[in-house]
């Protein structure tokens, strides 16, 4: 009885801990996408938009190594896709968690299902698949 | 159009279709996308890309709520998430070789499926019978907190299941939209979960989801920081205040209307869509 009580407490702290992951991680890269988002109105106020042709070569930060570059230039545009790939990893950081509290729990079957799903993402960030 | 107009007039839409969009459940990528593309002409690809954006960041938000109540089964999440993840990732990448117009009128089609399917009575299909093999090796079956009180429940025709998260994932993939409906019927109707354990689960597995389609299009150009701002600012902030009004409002005339605008906007993304092959 003891030893099950344990457990479910150890589930309970994990579902907590996980929580505040996904919620740490929406609230620390909006706030990033906002003080980007600030930043680039200010800087480009009188410009014209214009989104009604696709022009995929115009893009600017299409790739993380484009946007780490683009942080040290302290553009908005590039802070707020910044944030943006923050917001992405959210979710990928919640697999890595579980994966450990998996592994925790010696449940060896899913922490194989957390690295396939890994590997999966790992072949989406390998760029050279979109090109 | 100026950046600083565009920018305001982009967070009002994005914030009334992610407040209506909680409140009827349809979602905020599916709202945003057709006022993007329709109201300011802007090429449906960037919409998508700014879209998957805000899909993250809602499900995430009430993911970490509802993760804490533990109801989630995140067994049955990331054992489904290997379907999601591959349909997204594929779907992506035929979104980049879609024409713009076939897009459309793909969407077009599930929006008016949602909406049909919003309005649908929900039928309870719960069983303990827990035979099924695959869900025993899996260890899918499992039980809920409701008021004090544990639920049991058991999963059934976990192949099925599967195969309907491989195109639900595929669908967000290519659309750049949560499809929940898609995966509510998966596991409610196929998978016979409890409303509760569905929607919730369906809600942690979307950021997974999501994520991977986003790398895609991140790398494809599709994510334009100027439309991506204030569509996830203002679909993040519109959610939160619908999700908190949600629970005492009721929500049964809104869903109706909703579900006739939603079809209209439908039919007009399909009929430009036809129009411009």
């Amino acid at each position: 009885m003891s030893a099950l009580k344990k457990e479910n407490i150890n589930d309970k702290d994990i579902q907590v801990i996980l929580g505040t992951l996904l919620r740490a991680g929406v609230i620390i890269s909006m706030s990033i996408v906002l003080i980007g988002g600030v930043i680039f109105l200010i800087h480009n106020n009188g410009v014209i938009t214009d989104y009604k042709v696709f022009k995929p070569e115009l893009s600017k930060f299409s790739s993380i190594a484009a946007i780490f570059k683009g942080i040290a230039t302290f553009h908005g545009d590039a802070i707020v896709q910044f944030g943006i790939l923050m917001l992405i990893f959210t979710p990928i950081a919640r697999i890595i968690f579980a994966i450990f509290s998996f592994f925790i729990e010696r449940d060896y079957l899913y922490v194989l299902i957390g690295f396939i799903i890994l590997a999966i993402i790992a072949i989406s960030l390998n760029g050279g698949l979109a090109h | 159009m100026s950046v600083l107009l565009f920018t305001i007039i982009v967070l009002l839409g994005a914030f009334l279709a992610g407040l209506l969009g909680s409140l009827t459940g349809l979602g905020g990528g599916v709202i945003i996308i057709p006022l993007l593309t329709l109201a300011l002409g802007v090429d449906i690809h960037y919409a998508i890309g700014a879209s998957i954006v805000s899909v993250i960041a809602t499900s995430s938000g009430s993911a970490a709520a509802y993760v804490k109540e533990g109801i989630t089964n995140i067994r049955i999440g990331m054992f489904l998430e290997i379907a999601t993840t591959v349909g997204a990732i594929s779907g992506a990448i035929v979104a980049v070789y879609l024409n713009a117009n076939y897009i459309a009128i793909i969407f077009g089609c599930i929006l008016i499926f949602s909406a049909i399917m919003t309005l649908k009575k929900k039928v309870d299909h719960t069983t303990l019978d827990n035979t099924d093999k695959w869900a025993k090796f899996f260890k899918l079956n499992s039980s809920y907190p409701d008021k004090g009180v544990d639920h049991a429940y058991a999963v059934k025709n976990v192949p099925g299941g599967f195969a309907m998260m491989l195109f639900a994932g595929t669908l967000s993939g290519l659309l750049g939209i949560g499809s929940g409906a898609l995966k509510v019927i998966a596991m409610d109707n196929i998978m016979r979960l409890p409303f509760k354990v569905s929607t919730t689960t369906s809600n942690f597995m979307m950021g997974v989801t999501a994520a991977a389609s986003a790398i895609v299009y991140l790398h494809r150009g599709q994510i334009d920081p100027g439309i991506a701002m204030p569509v996830c600012i203002g679909v993040l902030t519109g959610a939160s205040i619908g999700s908190k009004v949600l629970l005492r409002t009721k929500t049964d005339k809104l869903k109706i209307v909703f579900a006739v605008v939603v079809t209209f906007l439908a039919l007009q993304m399909i009929y430009k869509g036809i129009s411009g092959l």
